[in-house]
């Protein structure tokens, strides 16, 4: 998820060049000297953890070069370790596929005219956002099997899973974004003649749709991080390859989870930036009189009305 | 202009969705196999991309009886809970996956061999020697893999207490080998062809106890009504049984361990 | 749903321990997330660039491979042996998992909030002589903290979701004991799953909304 988008308080640049935070005054010579110990105390102290940290690998032969070289072999890449992360990506691309189209629907429903789409639009949101992940995925899996004598395989099992639960959340999204829109512009709409539908479609939605962009993305960031779920189904994941394939190959447990850890983050931070980029971009498009949505769990200013907690709404998982 | 762009996320949709089921279908002239992915000495993938273990060595062997050269066999990850449904939709010919036999599983499949019996057995450090049975697990901490039926068997035979005191249950019987190694387990408890495999694996490390004490039978799935194969497959273990191939194959997956696999079961036709 | 009532004791332990698990983790996590706050915002680079490296890494990497990571990693590479009990183990492992990763949410946030406290009353602190830690705990942290409480309860709801995770390493929550329920009564999937529903549902209602009533009860008024 983006960093709270909240304007810099250490904007301002001494002639000296040392950044000055509301926190602290601009450190004097004595306290640049203290500044100055403390860096290098935390400079040395850093490899000497590292270093302990070593130690103590080497000890539990860890860092036997046969654990890791094997990450060096492209066939281990080819072969192992991209056949998981293909997998991964396409249960993240394809629930997202569905859970955003999900959430527009669910969205819009939660603001429709008529009792009897919004109320089960807001029951199914609810109630999805407020169940944990693993639960719904467990429980499509066995359910499937239990209800419809399906066998459910783990990959569609995570899908539906991601799908409801990050469809609702994207519901959310989507409900925030539209609101953002100042009611005049609905309300001049209505006064030319437009129906309630036309509105959404023709007034609202496209506005809207910018503002909210940026949390979609961060939401999406979630939803790929949330694959990894699939791993305890056993889904043969990016998380399966480094966790057990590649382990059951090289013993080599803790590396390769690692390295895994290393690609999940380079892919996220990928996507992250990707947000950011976004966001960027929404803001200077100028043609939405709507402001962005905060990512769901998003620090918002108080006093604004959207800052209540919501069972459901997840930064985190 | 978003209408269309609502569309354009509706038939991509619609398109992966038909793409994949359209990858669903095995068939043509290549014989689909489904074997384990992450078994040392069953079904394991290899970095180089090729198949390792007893369980590939003997869909090797039936594939061949049956017609198949090594060219036309594809092997596809058969992990344990969705055996029975890649058998029922015919997304693979034959599954050859640690797949014990049993009245459950042969209400939706039909099984061919047996063509390896084995048994709950115990792995330990190489050099502890006081664990010599199942009894001695009494005050031993064991690590199980979750939904494996090995642990829920001791954890009935010792109770609930023991289970929280000696217990742990982790993701597969991989993630239970460094825990064992470096003494945050002192056992692991399942079949015994798997722990012989992962013994196998590092020479020296572990010791197979080799008292089992329950009996698992390992056989092909085929689909229910195609009676046909199966009989053409339990012939061709059977021959595998007799020209000592079937000994090769136990030789070269299990290693010093395959002493405790000497004689080829019985084929059970039912 | 007879199969609900038959398991009700086994239902009520599992839920038991998911309180145990957000609670201990949630502590830890406010502590923790609490410290790299301070060192995000502090005057040495080091320890700000220390902060980001490790929010920045926690954010971006799955819950899962974290919590597999700390009960098969930590326990071996740092000799960690929290109780002679293996399960008590796993469930203290699976704690610092999950306030590892909380801690990087609950530093966002109170980072954020520290942003919200005005310029004025940081500036006061410091015309009047307080040190940076003196100004971080008298006059910003206590304001900040109450600009962020209902933040705050968002993270704690997604963090009692979150401990089903610890199902990874084989701590026995409700995710689970579900899960096992599931294979034993094969024929009562819905009302048990309807039964865990209900469960994780007065767990967070509840948090929801008395984080909101505290939020509006504890909101600086400017």
């Amino acid at each position: 998820m983006s960093a709270p988008a909240v304007p810099s308080k250490r904007a301002r640049v001494p002639a000296g060049g040392a950044r000055v935070n509301v926190l602290y005054d601009a450190p004097g010579p004595r306290a640049r000297r203290r500044n100055a110990v403390f860096t290098v105390l935390v400079i040395l102290a850093a490899p000497a953890v590292l270093f302990l940290m070593a130690v103590k690998l080497n000890e539990k032969k860890q860092l036997d070069p046969a654990l890791w070289t094997p990450f060096l072999r492209g066939d281990v890449w080819v072969n192992l370790i991209l056949p998981g992360l293909l997998n991964t990506l396409s249960a993240a691309a394809v629930a997202a596929l569905i859970a955003v189209p999900f959430g527009f629907v669910f969205g819009i429903g939660r603001l429709s005219g008529h009792a009897w789409i919004r109320l089960p639009a807001g029951a199914v949101v609810e109630f999805f956002r407020a169940i944990p992940l693993l639960v719904m995925i467990f429980a499509v899996m066995f359910g499937g099997n239990a209800i419809l004598g399906l066998t459910v395989t783990p990959f569609t099992a995570v899908v539906i899973g991601l799908v409801l639960y990050n469809g609702s959340v994207l519901a959310e999204i989507v409900r925030a974004g539209i609101q953002s829109i100042p009611r005049g512009q609905s309300e001049a709409a209505l006064a030319v003649g437009l129906r309630g539908g036309q509105v959404m479609r023709m007034i609202l939605l496209p506005q809207a749709v910018t503002a909210m962009m940026p949390a979609i993305v961060a939401q999406l960031v979630v939803l790929l991080k949330d694959t990894a779920l699939g791993f305890i189904v056993s889904f043969e994941d990016l998380l399966n390859a480094g966790a057990r394939v590649l382990p059951s190959n090289f013993n080599n447990l803790i590396p390769s989870v690692i390295v895994i850890a290393i690609v999940y983050i380079v892919i996220n931070l990928i996507v992250s930036a990707i947000a950011i980029w976004l966001e960027k971009r929404s803001r200077r498009n100028r043609r939405s009189t709507a402001r962005p949505v905060e990512p769901p769990g998003a620090i918002v200013a108080p006093g604004s009305a959207t800052g209540a907690p919501a069972a459901g709404v997840s930064l985190t998982d | 202009m978003r209408v269309h762009r609502v569309g354009a996320v509706v038939i991509t949709v619609v398109t992966m969705a038909a793409g994949l089921t359209a990858c669903g279908s095995g068939g043509g002239d290549t014989f689909v196999v489904g074997v384990k992915f992450d078994q040392p000495g069953l079904g394991q993938k290899q970095p180089d991309g090729s198949f390792k273990g007893f369980d590939v060595d003997v869909a090797k062997y039936i594939a061949k009886e049956l017609g198949y050269k090594d060219d036309k066999i594809e092997f596809k990850e058969a992990i344990s809970a969705n055996r029975e449904s890649f058998i029922q939709q015919g997304q693979v010919n034959i599954v050859v996956a640690t797949y014990s036999i049993n009245d459950e599983r042969k209400k939706k499949i039909a099984f061919a061999g047996p063509y390896l019996v084995t048994g709950q057995d115990i792995l330990t450090r190489a050099d502890d020697t006081s664990i010599n049975g199942v009894d001695d697990l009494k005050t031993k901490k064991v690590c199980g893999a979750q939904g494996s039926s090995s642990p829920k068997r001791l954890a009935d035979k010792f109770g609930e207490a023991w289970k929280s005191q000696y217990l742990t249950e982790q993701q597969g019987y991989g993630a239970c080998l460094p825990l064992l190694e470096n003494k945050q387990v002192d056992a692991i408890s399942t079949d015994a062809t798997i722990l012989a495999g992962f013994a196998a694996q590092s020479p020296g490390k572990f010791r197979l106890v080799g008292k089992p004490f329950s009996e698992e039978k390992y056989g092909v799935g085929v689909k229910l009504e195609d009676k046909d194969t199966r009989e053409k497959i339990n012939k061709a273990l059977e021959k595998m049984f007799g020209d000592g191939s079937w000994k090769k194959a136990v030789d070269a997956n299990f290693g010093e361990f395959g002493r405790f696999f000497t004689t080829p079961p019985t084929i059970e036709r039912y | 749903m007879q199969a609900l009532l038959d398991e009700l004791p086994v239902i009520l332990q599992a839920f038991w321990l998911t309180i145990r698990l957000t609670l201990a983790s949630a502590v830890l996590a406010l502590v923790f997330g609490t410290i790299l706050a301070a060192m995000r915002v502090s005057p040495l680079p080091v320890l700000r660039g220390i902060g980001t490296v490790y929010v920045n890494t926690l954010r971006n990497t799955p819950l899962t491979l974290v919590i597999v990571f700390c009960g098969l990693g930590l326990g071996l590479v740092l000799d960690v042996s929290f109780s002679t009990s293996l399960s008590t183990n796993y469930l203290w492992l699976s704690i610092i998992g999950l306030s590892a990763y909380t801690a990087a949410f609950v530093c966002e946030a109170l980072r954020a909030g520290i942003n919200t406290v005005p310029v004025g009353q940081a500036e006061a602190a410091r015309a009047i002589g307080l040190t940076f830690f003196q100004n971080l705990r008298l006059i910003v942290l206590p304001q900040a903290l109450r600009t962020v409480i209902a933040p705050l309860g968002s993270i704690l709801i997604a963090l009692t979701k979150n401990t089903t995770i610890a199902a990874a390493i084989g701590v026995g929550e409700a995710s689970l004991t579900m899960k096992t329920l599931f294979e034993s009564h094969g024929d009562a999937v819905v009302p048990i799953f309807l039964g865990f529903a209900f469960g994780f549902l007065i767990l967070t209602l509840p948090t929801g909304l008395l984080f909101t009533w505290l939020s509006r009860r504890l909101a600086v008024i400017r």
